[in-house]
């Protein structure tokens, strides 16, 4: 199977990911395709990998992976406290450093 | 030059007294005159055992030095605290600490009844030290130190009553003046060391014999800057008359007897510095020349005694200056005379005193007349102090007076003529105003008011001015006697290059009889209009328009107003417009555009994580976009 073709959906993930992030209101939507787009960059190490016959690319997505479920657990943290707080999970009603 | 530790103790004594009357405050108001009193007698008694032991000594030996500290050490240049007593100081002590405790003693009644009397005489006592380091410093740097003292008691003597906002002024003035005169003081000095490399009077009458012409005339002008400032001579006189407005002793020890000479100190001091600069040694007897006649002038006009017995002072001061211009032959009248006039003038300011003592404070002459009867001693005393000014012999003022003027006319060619006749005018005029005090005072028919009593004055009051007329009658005849004075100083002007002497254009006993018919003339003149003529008790407002100028003290304010004043003001008001507009300008400019962008950037911070979101999107974009042309 042409390896491009991982490329190409690596992208497409990522755009979507990135596009969810910018349009999306709810929190965990966002916190969603922020997880799309770091699988994205996940998928596109493991490729590389596969093309350049070496396991380096590799060895960095199990770093990419502990860093995202981290990112997950405080994430999440913070949006329950918010969540708790305002009775909402839109990000566009935390917007209190614009005063 | 014999090196003593005693010297200090001179200034110590003073200075003492007036640190401890200001730091103990209310506490010593009981007895701080007492204190003040005793310090200015102890140093008067220390001077006059220095000036036996002087005495005794030979005349190359007379002098002593006292290094206190090394002052200023930088490389080659060496500055000591250091004293020097010789011949040209002893005198001044003598009368700074002698006058001064007399007027101390004075003080003590005249004052009595000011809550403030011990600050006074702790002020008087600071002027004593200040006035005693000037004469002994042995160094321009030293002298420096003691003039800005004599300054600020001056001023602070002059402002003592200063609840009253014109004589707040009035020291103001005087003090503003005065700076006019001290930048000359400091630019003497600095040319003294950028020429010279050193500011003591022993370097630099050492250095002045190879220092170029140049360089002195700048620095004796500079020096007669200083003197002009601080002896009210013109064009600098215009502070002494409204310096009346501090109490009576300090007109009469301060604006007579001893700070307003501090100028001639200067000049006689820095002898060699102006006999090797013609051109300054000039100018100094121009000064003179003229403030002699001014002074005498602005007398002639003044109802109120003690602004009369000012500008008398200025005319006297003038004599001291044009003597101490006419070079070595001068020197020893110049001091002759500043020693004369320090004992008659202030025994005639303490008499100003006595009379306003009795008569309710009125300085105005014209309310004052026939007070003879009433005040005895002190018509006896002023009088005395009167024949002596005036010049009548054997009075102190006809000896020191005619010496100046003999030695003016012997100066040499029409400069001698000119100077001569200058002199001999400013006599006759002394002779009419000062009888015209005396007459307005004491012997023209009464017209007071009913509510004024005049009394004669306690004797702790009329015994210093007795002393003081003792002095007047006195002190020409002793300094004169086998030529003391002069033989007395003489080691100090004698640089061994003679003068030439010029050939004597009249002899000695022709300007005396000159002298005391001018005198005669000017007493004459004065009888007539005011002992035969009733006096107005209001100044007659119908007067020609040169007695009005003469009034307005020959337009000295309005000139100085006009020309120095407004003009500084125009400037000052300029310069805050320029701070205002151009530099404050700059500043808030420089504010608000940092105050401006930032609220404009502020837009940017909307709070929205979506759009935060998206910024760095477009940011991560752009950096690819711009990396892939780079390295296409």
């Amino acid at each position: 199977m042409n390896p491009y073709n991982y490329l190409y959906l690596a992208a497409l993930l990522f755009t979507i990911g990135a596009v969810g992030v910018v349009v999306r209101r709810n929190a965990i939507v966002v916190f969603m395709c922020v997880e799309l787009m770091l699988n994205a960059a996940n998928l596109t190490l493991v490729t590389f990998s596969r093309l350049n016959g070496n396991l380096n690319g590799q060895v960095v997505a199990f770093f990419t992976m502990v860093v995202a479920a981290c990112e997950v657990v405080v994430g999440l943290a913070i949006i329950v406290a918010i969540y708790r707080s305002r009775r909402s999970a839109s990000i566009d009603d935390a917007s209190l450093l614009k005063r | 030059m014999v090196s003593t530790s005693s010297l200090v103790y001179l200034i110590g004594l003073p200075l003492f007294g007036a640190t401890f009357l200001i730091l103990m405050g209310r506490k010593a108001d009981k007895w701080g005159h007492l204190l003040a009193t005793a310090m200015s007698a102890g140093s008067f008694a220390l001077g006059v055992a220095h000036f036996f032991a002087m005495t005794n000594r030979a005349t190359e030996e007379r002098a002593l030095t006292q290094t206190l500290f090394s002052w200023i050490k930088v490389g080659d240049f060496d500055v000591d605290a250091a004293l020097l007593l010789d011949q040209l100081s002893i005198c001044f002590v003598l009368l700074i600490t002698g006058v001064g405790t007399l007027i101390h003693i004075y003080s003590i009644s005249y004052m009595a009844d000011d809550k403030d009397r011990r600050r006074f005489f702790a002020y008087l006592n600071l002027f004593i030290a200040a006035m005693l380091l000037l004469v002994l410093g042995n160094s321009y740097l030293n002298l420096y130190v003691g003039w800005e003292g004599v300054g600020l008691a001056s001023y602070l003597l002059i402002g003592f009553w200063n609840q009253k906002p014109a004589y707040a002024t009035a020291s103001k003035k005087a003090f503003v003046m005065n700076r006019v005169g001290d930048m000359g003081l400091s630019f003497a000095i600095m040319i003294a060391f950028a020429t010279m490399g050193t500011v003591s009077f022993d370097g630099v009458k050492e250095a002045a014999e190879r220092a170029g012409t140049p360089a002195l005339t700048a620095m004796g002008i500079m020096l007669l800057v200083a003197a002009v400032g601080k002896s009210a001579q013109f064009p600098l006189q215009a502070w002494l008359g409204d310096a009346m407005a501090g109490p009576t002793p300090v007109s009469a020890l301060i604006h007579a007897a001893t700070m307003v000479t501090a100028g001639v100190y200067l000049i006689v001091r820095s002898n060699f510095v102006f006999d090797a600069a013609p051109t300054a040694q000039l100018l100094v007897v121009i000064v003179g020349a003229i403030t002699l006649i001014f002074g005498a002038i602005i007398g002639m006009a003044k109802d109120d005694i003690k602004k009369a017995l000012a500008a008398s002072t200025m005319s006297q001061i003038g004599y001291m200056i044009l003597g101490a211009g006419l070079g070595p032959a001068g020197y020893a009248f110049a001091i002759m005379h500043l020693l004369t006039h320090g004992f008659f003038k202030a025994g005639m300011f303490l008499g100003a005193g006595s009379v306003m003592h009795g008569m309710n404070d009125e300085v105005n002459m014209r309310k004052y007349g026939a007070l003879r009867k009433f005040m005895p001693i002190t018509f006896i005393t002023f009088g005395l102090g009167y024949l002596a000014i005036i010049g009548v012999p054997p009075f102190a003022g006809f000896y020191s007076k005619d010496a100046i003027i003999a030695e003016a006319f012997n100066s040499g060619g029409i400069k001698g003529v000119l100077l001569g006749s200058v002199a001999l005018l400013g006599a006759a005029i002394t002779a009419f105003y000062m009888t015209r005090v005396m007459v307005l005072t004491f012997t023209s028919k009464a017209r007071w008011d009913d509510e004024v009593h005049p009394h004669e004055s306690p004797a702790l009051m009329w015994l210093p001015m007795a002393l003081l007329a003792v002095g007047s009658v006195s002190a020409g005849f002793l300094l004169t006697r086998g030529d003391a004075l002069v033989n007395w100083m003489y080691p100090l002007f004698d640089h061994g290059d003679h003068q030439e002497l010029h050939e004597e254009l009249l002899p000695h006993s022709v300007v005396t009889i000159l002298a005391v018919t001018m005198v005669v003339i000017g007493v004459t003149v004065a009888l007539v209009k005011y002992q035969f003529k009733d006096v107005a008790a209001v100044a007659p407002t119908d007067v020609s328009w040169a007695t009005r100028f003469v009034r307005n003290d020959l337009g000295q304010d309005a000139f100085n107003e006009a020309v120095f004043m407004r003009p500084g003001q125009a400037l000052t008001r300029g310069l805050i417009t320029v701070d205002e507009v151009v530099i404050d300008g700059a500043v808030h400019g420089v504010g608000a555009m940092a105050l401006g962008s930032g609220s404009t950037l502020r837009r940017t911070q909307t709070g929205y994580v979506r759009s935060y979101a998206a910024l760095i999107l477009v940011g991560a974009l752009a950096l690819l976009a711009a990396i892939w042309v780079v390295t296409q």
